[in-house]
């Protein structure tokens, strides 16, 4: 993770073509700009030339950089900007002002609480049954790969957040700034997400 | 000031750990989490599940499109 303290280390050796510097943010920051550029454009291969071109972008205009946002929000507005571009010959629009009834409504089945007329309405029928706990015999690697698993399930808007946030560890502003989407929908959206890779590890993990 | 339902605590846990509820509520999600261990124990899996995304390895760039950045850097801040 780049720090500000190391920004400005970093900016002068991007300027002064430290390729070791410049590999660095490739291998930090590319990840995150192929999602962020997926949401724009309709193919993988799309979104990997607005990456391309974001990058030679930033090569050729680093010395225009004054620091008056981050390095960060400066090369990812460039992203963005670049992505909205071919997004808009490609016609694809990922909307993400408006959430659905759907997305608004719960995440955890209804049918695990209780009913209204019960003298504890909404209250859990069982509760939910432990887990294994980190030392037990279960292996991370297929902890890993249900997880992997859950959020490739996800629909298109939360495996977005849910990985920006959670998997690469976007602050809640940053996510919010680079998708253009108000604090309170990107908590509905992650809360949504973490939901739903939860009962995914629960299916896994639960004890017998 | 009214009691929290389990159903309600589920959809409050992500508002709490982003620390975007008002006082209220978090006093009732405390009140509730404190007598209820049905709650707790989602919020320790829901909290788990955040870690467990955490460690998740994330790919990057294509080797083939790496080398023709850096190639590209070469050239042009030389």
């Amino acid at each position: 993770m780049v720090t500000q303290h190391t920004e400005d280390a970093i900016v002068a050796g991007v300027r002064s073509g430290d390729e070791a510097v410049f590999a660095q943010l490739l291998n930090d920051w590319s990840r995150s700009m192929l999602l962020l550029a997926r949401t724009f454009v309709s193919t993988e291969a799309s979104a990997e030339e607005v990456v391309q071109d974001t990058w030679l972008a930033v090569i050729r205009g680093i010395d225009r950089f004054e620091g008056r946002s981050s390095l960060r929000t400066w090369v990812y507005r460039i992203l963005v900007n670049t992505a909205k571009r071919r997004g808009l010959r490609e016609s694809r629009t990922v909307p993400w002002s408006n959430l659905t009834d759907e997305e608004r409504g719960p995440t955890v089945d209804p049918a695990l609480f209780r009913d209204a007329d019960d003298q504890h309405p909404g209250g859990w029928r069982s509760f939910p049954r432990e887990w294994h706990s980190a030392e037990a015999s279960v292996l991370d690697s297929e902890v890993r790969t249900t997880v992997r698993e859950a959020i490739d399930l996800l629909p298109d808007r939360q495996r977005i957040v849910i990985t920006l946030r959670d998997v690469m560890g976007h602050s809640s502003d940053e996510v919010c700034q680079m998708l253009e989407l108000s604090g309170p929908n990107q908590r509905v959206l992650l809360h949504r997400a973490r939901a739903a890779v939860r009962a995914c590890l629960s299916s896994y993990l639960e004890v017998d | 000031m009214s009691n929290l339902s389990c159903q309600e605590f589920v959809e409050l846990v992500t508002d709490y750990f982003e620390g975007t509820l008002d006082a209220d509520t978090v006093e009732r999600f405390d009140e509730h989490r404190a007598l209820c261990p049905g709650c707790e124990t989602y919020l320790q899996q829901m909290q788990e599940t955040v870690s467990r995304l955490g460690e998740i390895p994330v790919e990057s760039l294509s080797e083939e499109m790496q080398s023709t950045l850096l190639s590209a850097f070469r050239d042009l801040r030389r």
